[in-house]
């Protein structure tokens, strides 16, 4: 069992509290650009989508880095990739390498992506509409395959 | 600093010239940032006489303290500027998320002043300014005005722009930002278009500091707390302010037919439950937050069919009442368009709806004919309603008569009492003969005809209580003038205090003690207000400084009105029937307590002890 960040879309707004979070828990300042989780916002058909990194079993950037500075972490009962700041040269590998666009370059020149916090993510504890859960994987999955089968039971209902 | 950056941008449009100058501290400290930084710019470099569409005139955006902070719904900036409308200082506010990117770029206020030779727009992206033409962008509407500056500049740049309404100097033009949002009224985008100046597009990627981080990180969650209020996060949050039309409806202070009567037949019919059933994307959900806001009242809608296919975001509360039971439409459809046009335009849609509620009852009784207006305008012709909001915006036939907003309209035909405004600005929806207090706020706000500079409705029949300030909440009998001055005082500078620290005042109303808000401004900045007394008098400094502006502009206690219709014609039906506004009863009272002079205006003794150094 291990817990990893789990977003509902439908319950986000777009309100971006979860960049604010995150910038200031790492950085001391409210800074949308030194996030490690980003919110895109499709304001025509009212859709916003939260992206963070998945914290990938088999981790690209972690396999890429010609340094060691990626590494495989346990904190909290929840798996987690870190980046070691004395390691990292900035090379960018990491950055190719990701296929979700979860891991960038941060201000000091240096890779930078989500570390859970330590194992209590403050984008969680400040998401106003409970978008975004820290939780186990495998309840996060069912809870959504739940919540797809009442979909379809609702649209049944509808339609009969 | 902390909370402020502790920039302002001045940019000499005339010369095409860009400066960077230091926000003092003890200025910031006077005036926080918004609302209240704007009019110390404005006081101290406007000539108040000045016409507000000469280049004279400055165009201040100005963001508050909390603006790009993580504190609730912390994503405001308020326009100030001499407004066209009515002559007095505007003060319009808006959130979305520009506001915040200007300060992630590195400036708490920009000043524009002078006039572009030719259309322009700004392009800030952190240090670097830069001056562009918009001569292929001068006719777009503010959705495709956005999408161009977007493309031309960066996929995150945030963009504040006029529509077709703001360059042909409709009176009640709006500057729109982030497409469905506006710094709506008083004609601040005619003030834009004016200096030829069609956009301003922002990219930042500088942080916000707070003062005391751990402390002001607690502050916030104590904040969050005090949101969890059933009606902001249950009703508001599901329904958006639309929610409010059935509600106004039942203790009968909806205006409809142009305020003739204050109960609407088919209230049911424009409705947000309606809304958000039939139009809404996300149906009876949240939907779309501006920047750090956990209430998402913002609606996204589409009517995907008919005379009146459209999409875009709303209509809020204010708009159906202006569109419908004001121009007596029950025809929601007809609504949400005629919102979407003004949006697309760049139109304040209550002056726009109200101007056209005017006519149509000007129409029915007979002062207008069918010739002059092109076409017939009884109540209830949602068609008419429609098309005229376009002609107004590009004041084509008779829309150049109405894009003088509904005073000068009906001045011209000589009937200026069919005008419901208080300073030539028209009212909100909410009739001022539902509640005493706030007819006095109408009477006596800065800015005309306005509800949200103080939302007394909120006590008088919402029964929100503001704790640490006014404790009575829903025991204030709305019909008496009892007490009111005060409460109207109070509120006022209270609000003249949210709009200045950068904070949306709908998240004040949902979290009722003012302790909350004072906490947040301390803790991110480091002032000491020593108390509710000492913020309040804050608020006091900056609600006096715009009145001394309106007072060197030729206003007075003869200005501080309300039509005959609220004074003299008893509301005809509804729980208010028989009522009318009792405003004499209440001014000398209100004007005693601000200490003003029986002429409304700040005495010498009042100025000085505001800390206000000017000559009344």
């Amino acid at each position: 069992m291990s817990k990893s960040l789990v977003v509902d879309l439908e319950k986000c707004t777009g309100c971006r509290t979860c960049e604010m979070a995150c910038s200031f828990m790492h950085y001391g300042e409210y800074n949308p650009t030194k996030s490690a989780i980003q919110v895109s916002i499709f304001t025509e058909n009212a859709f916003f989508v939260p992206v963070v990194c998945f914290q990938c079993k088999k981790p690209f950037c972690e396999e890429v880095c010609p340094t060691g500075a990626l590494s495989k972490n346990e904190i909290d009962g929840a798996f987690v990739i870190l980046v070691d700041k004395d390691k990292c040269v900035g090379c960018k590998m990491c950055t190719m390498a990701c296929p979700f666009g979860c891991i960038t370059i941060g201000h000091e020149g240096i890779a930078k992506k989500c570390d859970l916090c330590g194992g209590q993510p403050e984008c969680v504890v400040f998401c106003p509409t409970g978008a975004i859960e820290f939780k186990e994987e495998k309840d996060g999955i069912l809870a959504k395959s739940r919540l797809t089968a009442e979909k379809i039971y609702h649209q049944k209902e509808v339609s009969q | 600093m902390n909370g402020w950056i502790g920039k302002i941008l001045r940019v000499d449009l005339t010369r095409k010239t860009a400066s960077v100058e230091p926000l003092s501290q003890n200025v910031a400290h006077q005036y926080i940032g918004g609302r209240g930084l704007g009019i110390y710019y404005l006081f101290n470099e406007v000539d108040p006489t000045i016409d507000p569409l000469s280049k004279d005139n400055k165009l201040i955006m100005a963001t508050g303290p909390m603006t790009g902070t993580g504190t609730l719904a912390a994503g405001r900036y308020t326009v100030v500027t001499k407004a066209p409308l009515t002559g007095t200082v505007a003060m319009s506010n808006s959130g979305g998320m520009f506001p915040a990117e200007l300060k992630f770029a590195g400036y708490d206020v920009i000043i524009f002043e002078g006039k572009a030779k030719s259309p322009v727009y700004l392009w800030i992206m952190d240090d670097h300014i830069e001056f562009r033409s918009a001569a292929t962008l001068w006719g777009m509407n503010s959705h495709e005005t956005t999408d161009a500056i977007v493309k031309e500049t960066h996929p995150e740049a945030k963009v504040s722009c006029i529509g077709p309404a703001g360059e042909n100097l409709v009176k009640y033009a709006c500057i729109m930002n982030d497409k469905g949002r506006a710094a709506g009224r008083s004609g601040v985008g005619a003030v834009m278009g004016s200096k030829n100046l069609k956009a301003v597009a922002v990219r930042g990627t500088k942080g916000v500091t707070v003062a005391d981080p751990l402390g002001f990180r607690d502050a916030v969650l104590d904040a969050q707390k005090e949101f969890h209020d059933p009606y902001m996060s249950g009703v508001l949050a599901k329904y958006g302010t639309a929610d409010v039309v059935e509600f106004s409806n039942e203790v009968g202070l909806l205006p409809t037919r142009n305020s003739q009567a204050g109960v609407f037949e088919h209230a049911s019919r424009i409705s947000g439950a309606l809304l958000a059933e039939k139009y809404n994307l996300r149906g009876a959900r949240k939907t779309k937050a501006c920047f750090s806001c956990p209430l998402a009242c913002g609606r996204v809608t589409r009517v995907a069919e008919g005379e009146f296919k459209g999409e875009g975001e709303g209509p809020e509360y204010e708009t159906m009442g202006a569109f419908g039971s004001a121009c007596g439409v029950d025809n929601l459809e007809a609504v949400i368009k005629a919102n979407y046009i003004c949006n697309e335009m760049g139109l304040d849609t209550i002056t726009a709806g109200m101007t056209i509620a005017c006519a149509m009852e000007m129409f029915e009784r007979g002062i207008l004919s069918e010739k002059k207006v092109g076409m017939k305008l009884n109540f209830g012709n949602a068609s008419a309603m429609v098309k005229l909001v376009e002609q107004a915006a590009k004041r084509e036939g008779f829309g150049d008569i109405l894009a003088e907003g509904s005073y000068r309209m009906a001045a011209k035909f000589g009937h200026p009492e069919y005008s419901m405004t208080s300073k030539k600005q028209e009212f909100p929806s909410y009739d001022p003969r539902g509640g005493q207090g706030f007819a006095l706020a109408y009477a006596t706000s800065n800015r005309g005809g306005c509800h949200i500079r103080q939302e007394v409705h909120c006590l008088e029949f919402f029964g929100v209580a503001l704790l640490g300030i006014i404790e009575t909440g829903g025991a204030i009998d709305r019909f008496s003038t009892e007490g009111k001055p005060e409460v109207v005082k109070k509120v006022q500078d209270f609000y003249a205090m949210i709009d200045s620290s950068g904070i949306c005042n709908f998240i004040i109303i949902g979290s009722p003690d003012v302790n909350v808000l004072i906490n947040l401004l301390e803790k991110g900045t480091g002032i000491d207000f020593g108390g509710v007394d000492g913020f309040l008098k804050t608020g006091a400094r900056i609600f006096n400084l715009e009145r001394m502006f309106n007072v060197k502009a030729g206003f007075s206690a003869k200005d501080d009105t309300l039509p005959t219709r609220m004074t003299q014609e008893p509301m005809p039906s509804g729980p208010g029937k028989g009522v009318v506004v009792k405003l004499d009863e209440m001014l000398p009272e209100y004007y005693k307590r601000r200490g003003w002079t029986t002429d409304g205006i700040p005495t010498k003794k009042t100025l000085k002890d505001l800390s206000l150094a000017i000559e009344a």
